[in-house]
């Protein structure tokens, strides 16, 4: 039994969606709610004895549970690996996960939906962890895919809004190219390695001679992969649509578990990364462009979902900044940081948005410290961590990332922390903006909704506590010396080392002063603000805009391909030449069919006289061949 | 000209005169009349034939074509009965409607 422990935490949700999709229709919301967090608890549960089992062990934990395709010397075996790094993210996907899940319980009580939402989010955390989970490579995709599924699934969940269906197909679709890449970087590796067993990869890459395969361009194609479904430009534009689906949705998919799938594939193959300089300069700069450019867009943003959305998209850059240096395991601490106070911050506004009866615009929030004061009370402690105040969890690991952006002997720059630098600094901006427009000032509620506010059900404050607390003690873990075993640390360049308290403080008061800026301008009631739009109208427009990304792909890609596919595929291929041809052999056999029914007259001597022209002929014929 | 040539003469007389009958003449009494007188030149020919090549078979197949005519005649006369039932005239082209 202890052999197949690992297989027991993959399928502990998969038998929850089963019974929930099945049953839960016919059994009512109790036996929904019990099963539906009941096993994820379980599979939590699990997860911490293997933890310890590794701890006691040493060695990772191998659960092979068949083999799916024999192939001369080499083949496919579904199996579960456990290691450190595995260990890590399976605890972070089943933890946060039952915390959502329990959360969830008050948010979701009034959806007639109730199973359906419970299946599925089960259904999420089966395959979030048998991409954890999994040791070869395609075990990780069949996860990798089946996420996306279950993300499609939850984005377009209240599906008769043509709104909310059409953003979960964006955020298919936009995966479906990053997907490219990544299946194009496994054939690669087969080709070259005949394994897809993660380890087996790392160990080649590791060994004397590396095996005869371009390592920077496995490690871009994959990197395409991460870059769709951690949402990094430039196929970052599904993440903030990703918004229409239920918040807690948003909380355990879109900021805690599955869009960091992309950080943990390439901490996965770091063996890739390492060897691969290129690949890694690309990691690193796309991180920091997509942290930078996000936290702008964030800066401009109305709705409080679509503030976290990029502001997550802006902390999954900074992962792959770390991941680009070579820093893999703070990258995972990141991961695991930004897990607790993203999901902290993503429940917290789900609490405002029940609080207020479903509204999610800023410019009608305000003043709710006092009447809502738990979820007020958490989610600023999760502000201070995202922001980098100490001695808070994002203050640890984001002063990590900033401290190997600026020292790692492989790939940091003075550029590169300059650019994480100035990020921070607009994440603590944009980020207690966020919390001075939902909580401080004057209400600009309307009557009726400030009426109904309510602090929400103890099945959500409870976990909102909870997060917040781990969000305040969890940068203590000492995670990447923990990883440090299995993802070395990255040289520091000697001449920098005696930098380190100064970047310390360096990031100290960047945090502090973007909790100030955003003080100042929106401390008064919005005049400063006001008047700041005002002088900066201009770039206002385009933040807000979000960079009319999203219309320059419309007219560049979506535009084009319409028009291909209406003008040449459909009109010329489709009706003209396959509809044509058929057409044209109908009407050719009616017309010539048309030309021999006048032979039929009726007349019988005319008959006859053809008879007789066919004998002359039929008879000429054989006399000449005879 | 020997006595098989002059009766397979006569044979394709016989059968071009019951062609050309069918083909011109209206009346369907008439057209039948001349199908008889077409199978009657065959078989005339197949006689000529089996006498000359001293062979029973040309005979035996002879009474074949016997009993078909009969068989088709049987079948051909109430047929043309009910037609002039039908419409009172032996002219083939009254019934050119009947065509599919």
């Amino acid at each position: 039994m202890s052999r197949h422990l690992l297989t027991l935490i993959v399928l502990l949700p998969l038998l929850g969606f089963l019974l929930n999709g099945l049953l839960g229709n016919r059994l009512g919301k109790r036996f929904v709610s019990a099963v539906g967090c009941g096993l994820p608890i379980l599979a939590f549960a699990v997860a911490v004895k293997c933890f310890l089992d590794l701890r006691a062990g040493g060695t990772p934990l191998i659960d092979t549970v068949y083999t799916w395709a024999d192939i001369g010397g080499s083949g496919f075996e579904v199996a579960f690996y456990f290691d450190a790094l595995s260990a890590v993210m399976a605890l972070i996907v089943t933890g946060v996960g039952s915390l959502i899940h329990v959360y969830s319980i008050g948010y979701m009580k009034e959806d007639s939906s109730y199973a359906r939402y419970f299946a599925y989010l089960n259904l999420f955390l089966f395959f979030m962890l048998s991409l954890v989970l999994g040791r070869s490579l395609l075990v990780l995709f069949v996860g990798w895919e089946g996420v996306g599924l279950a993300s499609y699934l939850l984005i377009g969940f209240w599906f008769e809004d043509p709104e909310k269906a059409r953003a979960g197909k964006k955020a298919f679709i936009t995966n479906r190219i990053g997907d490219a890449g990544f299946l194009l970087g496994m054939f690669l590796l087969y080709q070259a390695l005949g394994t897809l067993d993660a380890d087996r990869i790392n160990a080649a890459f590791m060994a004397p001679v590396p095996p005869a395969v371009s390592a920077s361009l496995l490690g871009i194609l994959l990197f395409i992969g991460a870059c769709g479904k951690s949402a990094q430009i430039p196929l970052h534009v599904w993440l903030p649509d990703a918004m229409a689906g239920p918040t807690p949705v948003s909380a355990l998919i879109h900021a805690a578990t599955m869009v960091t799938a992309g950080v943990y594939m390439v901490s996965r193959l770091s063996g890739i990364y390492m060897h691969a300089p290129e690949a890694s300069a690309v990691v690193a700069t796309i991180g920091a462009a997509t942290a930078f450019f996000a936290a702008t867009i964030a800066i401009a943003q109305n709705d409080i979902k679509k503030v976290l959305a990029y502001s997550t998209i802006s902390q999954l850059g900074f992962m792959f900044v770390a991941a680009g240096v070579g820093a893999y395991g703070v990258a995972i601490f990141h991961l695991y940081t930004h897990a607790f106070f993203k999901a902290c911050l993503f429940l917290g506004a789900g609490s405002v948005i029940h609080a207020l009866g479903g509204e999610q615009d800023l410019r009608r929030m305000g003043g709710l410290a006092r009447k809502i004061p738990v979820t007020f009370a958490t989610f600023a402690v999760a502000t201070a961590a995202i922001a980098g105040i100490p001695p808070l969890a994002g203050f640890f690991s984001k002063d990590e990332i900033l401290w190997y952006a600026f020292a790692s002997s492989t790939g940091g720059s003075p550029l590169l922390f300059g650019v994480a630098a100035a990020t921070a600094l607009l994440t603590a901006f944009y980020m207690f903006r966020l919390l001075w427009l939902t909580f401080f000032g004057a209400s600009r509620m309307s009557k009726e909704v400030e009426h109904h506010v309510h602090e929400s059900p103890l099945s959500m404050t409870g976990v909102l506590v909870v997060l917040a607390a781990l969000s305040a003690v969890g940068g203590f873990l000492a995670l990447p010396q923990f990883l440090g075993s299995l993802l070395p640390l990255p040289e520091v360049v000697p001449a920098l080392e005696h930098y380190e308290t100064t970047l310390v403080v360096t990031s100290i008061v960047i945090a502090f002063a973007g909790l100030a800026a955003a003080a100042f301008v929106y401390g008064d009631s919005g005049e400063r603000a006001e008047r700041l739009r005002g002088s900066l109208s201009g770039l206002y427009r385009v933040l807000s805009g979000k960079y009319f990304i999203d219309e320059a792909y419309d007219r560049l890609i979506g535009r084009p391909l319409y028009w291909i596919s209406e003008r040449v595929f459909f009109r010329l291929g489709d009706q003209k030449i396959i509809d044509g041809t058929l057409h044209g052999l109908a009407a050719l056999g009616r017309r010539t069919a048309g030309g021999f029914s006048r032979v039929q007259t009726g007349s019988l001597h005319l008959y006859a006289l053809l008879v007789l022209i066919g004998i002359i002929a039929s008879l000429a014929w054989s006399f000449r061949h005879g | 000209m020997d006595k098989i040539q002059f009766l397979v003469a006569i044979s394709v007389a016989l059968f071009a005169l019951g062609l050309l009958g069918v083909i011109v003449r209206r009346n369907v009494l008439i057209m039948l009349m001349c199908m008889e007188l077409m199978l009657n030149g065959v078989n005339l020919s197949l006689v000529a034939f089996a006498q000359q090549a001293a062979s029973a078979a040309g005979a035996v197949l002879v009474f074949m074509v016997f009993v078909v005519a009969t068989a088709e005649v049987a079948i051909a006369i109430p047929i043309v009965l009910l037609l002039v039932r039908r419409k009172d005239a032996l002219d083939l082209d009254a019934y050119a409607d009947l065509k599919g």
